[in-house]
């Protein structure tokens, strides 16, 4: 093996906390060569943004190396003042692509400004020269009128561009080593797929060795050839991504790599999941740090750390790795309940028709000077029905007006037409004119579990309010606190949690509060507006776990919001697709899943990254940014960007609504056999 | 921008107009008969209609009100109550010119002073020097400035000899000679704002220096110096730009105190007299002027922020 670019040796890195430190980063072994896409996969909390940016020397002010070595390129960085990494390394010899775009860029200067002061200062280019190959770099990366770009501010481009841009600034001085921390979590899905294209296709070409940080196993699974598992600031498992994913060692990763949903999980099963949560900093186990969640951890795990050892080619840290290897031992989950056998109802629970959202941005002289208005059409003309205990799944991307559609349903922002009738009678549109009947029926769960819960109201406090309000204030103080004991115990709490605040509760655990919340006053329809968006794998499996057995216990139906398509599939049996405030497409998983299905399913569709390195690539690509609401394209709102797209009869007129089996509908100019056969020839899906 | 500025614009003489209307209505509201006020108790009942009618008194007030209006667009300002019925205008002009001055040399010597030491106390975070600066200037914020004021003529003015104890202006002065008046009531004022430029800095600075573009920033490799002036200061200071702007509004017309510690010709120690004497035309004409500088300072502080701010400028 050639001599590795960068070489952390049992790197530690420990923070201060109060007058303490910690160790974030644990005897951290990783080795990066040249021409290697190097992945590096943990939780939120496992330490792996500390840990790239460590890599690079870059250390956090209350953060220090407590232990191990750092090699790049022959020079031991820990021997390095912070001064000379920066003038020496920095921006020359190894470049960081960070999470997200907008705030990574400087919001006050221009494209053109903020690309060439890296060559300038590294490359010595004078102010035109800079100028030619930023804009070189701009049509490297693909950017469409880059002259454009250049004179643009961050906040003028999309977030695919404004990543383009940082890709190509990191680029530009023909860096060793780039680091991409969680390059494509801002994005949405068919962005991230062209993104991640053309990572792969720059990187390859110019030979730079790249670590690839993400939560995301698919993501790394798509990019990467050697992964690195990094859990609790330790690395748990080390191994080339074809091994790793077909013949995970560690039970870690066995675990992460079970919790994913994938469309092949039927809707009435649960998905497997790792117990407990990630300790905390101050928290981690002396022993095996992955050890408390572990289902087949034995005595000597809690007693003693395992080393990282070698094993053919990879490493693990595991006491039990050998029989896990030799399949000795195998990892199963605990066994599952039983699933309730809850088929969906057929009466409706509630049907939307012609449903549409406008928001107007008035300016105040507008009126005055006789200007039109400007509108968006947020959402147009959406007609759906949910029948009883089923779920209906609503996928989309940023800007497909599906969380207005959410918050339209619930009456937080009035639908301007359309109606809505919940079980068997119309209710108003507008939230204040509800009858509480509808309100108590009608419950929605938040995107972010962070911001529902009012911080300064306990978990008993937030519960018995919705309590007390649901009932018409008839609830007495026992029969209520039975209740919220009942609630939290069908959410997988236990009734010491009445009392805490949500500053004492995981996101997790909030999230479960917020599905108890919505639960409370036994509704007929729960809406989840991207319930697990902001939680990790493990936890996400927890709760799609959770709401899974509260429809089949309830009885509740729900509707689901997501960008995450396989989250749609495992929940839902009913999908519709949105683009730009329409529905391209509805039908049952199945149907949407495989062909015909819209264009634009098909492309969100080979957008999402599997979890399989053997199965990289290919499929649709969508070029070009969503377009805005304000501008929305005429006929068709998707012929900008159709990789179907037929000619003008798409950017004129309106497609037709095309009628399949059991009421499975498309919105195309093509009819629906065209598509199946286009679609089965180009795509093995 | 340029639909923006004339908004701006449109709005600040719809806020000027209005505001004089509520100045004018106010003055009618003063207790007391103004020419009984300004003759005397012992006037005759035939002097005072003479009075009324020679400024207008006797007719109604919207009248009043629209003649005082156009009189001021054109220039002419009316004529003064008192000081033997002099035009309004030059007197008012020559205080506000003052005014200016002072505020001038105020904001030459605390922006410079206030923004350096809100970078210095950033920088330096949580280390003897933040805590020395932050409860220096905090203190001083917190001391009236008739106190700061005293103290100040105390050491520099009776002890030291540097400057003049009180601020008179003669006509005959030359530059040095401003200069000996101006500096200590200019410190004075400045010992206020400094304090409030330098926590605002200070914050604004903090903030910035945690967002993620500074670390894109250093780990492009730039010099520390670079970092600081090129990327974190034009975001840092947008804030700290809106409070001078303001300030400048304050400092000509709510420096009264000053003005009258130092015995300082200046446009607000004018409006107190206009208004202990009932001289209406006065009273009108500096109201509606330290509103303009206000409105004034409020819009150059949005333009500049906008202008400063991408944001803003481009939507």
């Amino acid at each position: 093996m050639s001599v590795p670019l960068l070489e952390a040796r049992r790197l530690s890195v420990a923070y201060r906390i109060g007058r303490r430190w910690f160790n974030a980063l644990n005897d951290v072994s990783l080795t990066i060569q040249p021409n290697e896409i190097h992945g590096l996969v943990g939780e939120s909390g496992s330490g792996k943004s500390t840990l790239a940016l460590a890599l690079m020397g870059y250390l956090e002010a209350n953060a220090r190396i407590s232990g191990g070595e750092l090699w790049f390129a022959g020079r031991d960085l820990c021997r390095l003042s912070r001064r000379d990494i920066a003038a020496q390394l920095w921006g020359k010899h190894i470049a960081l692509v960070p999470q997200n775009p907008l705030d990574a860029l400087n919001p006050t200067l221009t494209i053109a400004e903020q690309m060439t002061e890296v060559t300038r200062l590294h490359l010595g280019l004078s102010a035109s020269a800079a100028r030619q190959q930023a804009l070189e770099g701009l049509q490297r990366v693909k950017l469409a009128d880059p002259e454009r770009v250049l004179a643009r501010y961050p906040h003028q481009l999309s977030g695919g561009q404004q990543q383009r841009v940082m890709i190509a600034m990191a680029l530009s001085t023909r860096p060793r080593l780039l680091v991409l921390d969680e390059p494509t979590t801002a994005l949405d899905v068919t962005t991230q797929a062209v993104i991640l294209d053309l990572i792969r296709e720059l990187v390859r070409r110019e030979g730079t060795a790249t670590l690839y940080v993400s939560h995301n196993l698919g993501t790394i699974a798509q990019l990467c050839d050697t992964v690195t598992v990094l859990y609790g600031g330790e690395v748990l498992e080390s191994a080339p991504a074809t091994a790793l994913f077909s013949r995970p060692l560690h039970p870690y990763t066995l675990g992460l790599l079970a919790s994913l949903p994938r469309p092949e999980n039927a809707t009435e099963t649960r998905l497997a999941t790792i117990a407990g949560i990630a300790p905390a900093l101050a928290d981690r186990p002396q022993a095996c740090v992955f050890a408390p969640r572990c289902i087949v951890a034995v005595d000597r795990c809690h007693a003693e750390k395992p080393a990282l050892a070698p094993y053919a080619g990879r490493h693990v840290r595991c006491w039990r790795a050998d029989e896990l290897a030799t399949g000795a031992l195998t990892v199963r989950q605990a066994p599952a309940p039983p699933p309730v056998a809850a088929p969906p109802k057929a009466e409706v629970v509630l049907r939307a028709q012609g449903l549409s959202k406008r928001f107007v941005e008035a300016r105040p002289f507008d009126r005055l000077l006789g200007r039109k208005p400007t509108a968006v059409q947020a959402v147009s003309r959406v007609s759906f029905h949910v029948n009883g205990r089923a779920t209906l799944g609503i996928v989309g991307e940023s800007g497909s007006g599906k969380t207005t559609l959410a918050r339209a349903i619930v009456g937080l922002a009035p639908a301007d037409e359309g109606t809505l009738t919940l079980l068997g009678v119309d209710i108003p549109n507008a939230l204040a004119q509800r009858p509480r009947a509808a309100l108590r029926n009608l419950r929605m769960i938040f995107q972010n579990p962070n911001d529902a819960l009012n911080p300064h109201k306990t978990v008993a406090q937030t519960l018995g309010r919705t309590l007390t309000v649901m009932s018409g204030g008839k609830m007495d103080a026992k029969a209520r606190a039975q209740r919220i004991t009942e609630l939290l115990e069908s959410v997988g709490l236990t009734a010491a949690y009445a009392k805490r605040y949500p500053a004492q509760l995981s996101g997790g655990e909030k999230q479960r509060v917020a599905i108890a919340r919505a639960f409370a006053a036994n509704p007929a329809l729960v809406i989840a507006d991207e319930p697990t968006s902001a939680l990790d794998v493990s936890v996400q499996a927890v709760i799609l776990n959770l709401l899974k057995d509260l429809r089949a216990r309830e009885g509740a139906s729900y509707i689901v919001i997501s960008h995450d398509l396989d989250v749609i599939a495992t929940l839902a049996d009913w999908i519709v697709v949105m683009y730009l405030g329409e529905i391209v497409e509805q039908g049952s998983a199945a149907q949407v899943y495989s062909a015909p299905s819209h264009p634009y399913t098909e492309a969100l569709l080979s957008a999402v990254p599997v979890p399989d390195p053997t199965r990289r690539g290919g499929g649709v690509r969508l070029e070009g940014d969503l377009p805005s609401p304000r501008h929305k394209p005429s006929g068709c709102p998707f012929h900008t960007r159709c990789p179907r797209f037929i000619g003008q009869i798409c950017a004129t007129d309106v497609p037709p609504e095309r009628e399949g089996a059991d009421g499975h509908r498309i919105r195309c100019h093509h009819t629906l056999d065209a598509l199946a056969a286009m679609q089965q020839a180009g795509l093995p899906l | 921008m340029i639909a923006y500025l004339t908004r701006r614009v449109l709005l600040l003489l719809l806020t000027l107009l209005l505001t004089s209307a509520l100045i004018f209505a106010l003055t009618q509201l003063l207790p007391g008969d103004v020419a009984r006020l300004i003759l005397g108790r012992e006037a005759s009942p035939e002097r005072i209609a003479q009075f009324n009618a020679e400024f207008g008194l006797d007719q109604p007030a919207l009248v009043q009100y629209l003649r005082w209006v156009t009189g001021f667009v054109t220039g002419d300002w009316g004529r003064s109550f008192s000081a033997g019925n002099a035009p309004v205008r030059p007197l008012v002009l020559e205080r506000f010119g003052n005014s200016l001055l002072l505020a001038g040399v105020t904001l030459l010597f605390s922006v410079p002073l206030g923004v350096g030491l809100g970078v210095l106390t950033a920088l330096n975070k949580d280390t003897w020097l933040d805590n020395v600066v932050s409860v220096a200037t905090l203190s001083v914020v917190g001391l009236p400035e008739f106190v700061t004021g005293i103290v100040l003529i105390n050491v520099f003015a009776l002890g030291l000899g540097w400057f003049e104890t009180t601020s008179l202006i003669r006509p005959d002065m030359t530059l040095n000679d401003w200069w000996r008046i101006l500096v200590l009531p200019a410190l004075t004022a400045s010992l206020v704002l400094v304090g409030y430029i330098a926590r605002l800095t200070r914050a604004g600075v903090l903030e910035e220096l945690g967002k993620p573009y500074v670390r894109t920033a250093r780990l492009k490799g730039l010099p520390p110096a670079q970092v600081l002036t090129r990327h974190v200061l034009r975001n840092a200071l947008l804030p700290t730009i809106t409070v001078i702007a303001i300030s400048v509004g304050w400092l000509i017309g709510g420096i009264v105190v000053i003005e009258n510690v130092y015995n300082y010709a200046g446009i607000g120690s004018e409006l107190v007299r206009a208004v202990e004497q009932k001289n209406l035309p006065v009273l009108q004409a500096i109201s509606t002027l330290i509103v303009g500088v206000f409105a004034l300072a409020n819009l150059a502080a949005d333009v500049l922020y906008a202008w400063l701010n991408p944001r803003i400028r481009l939507g």
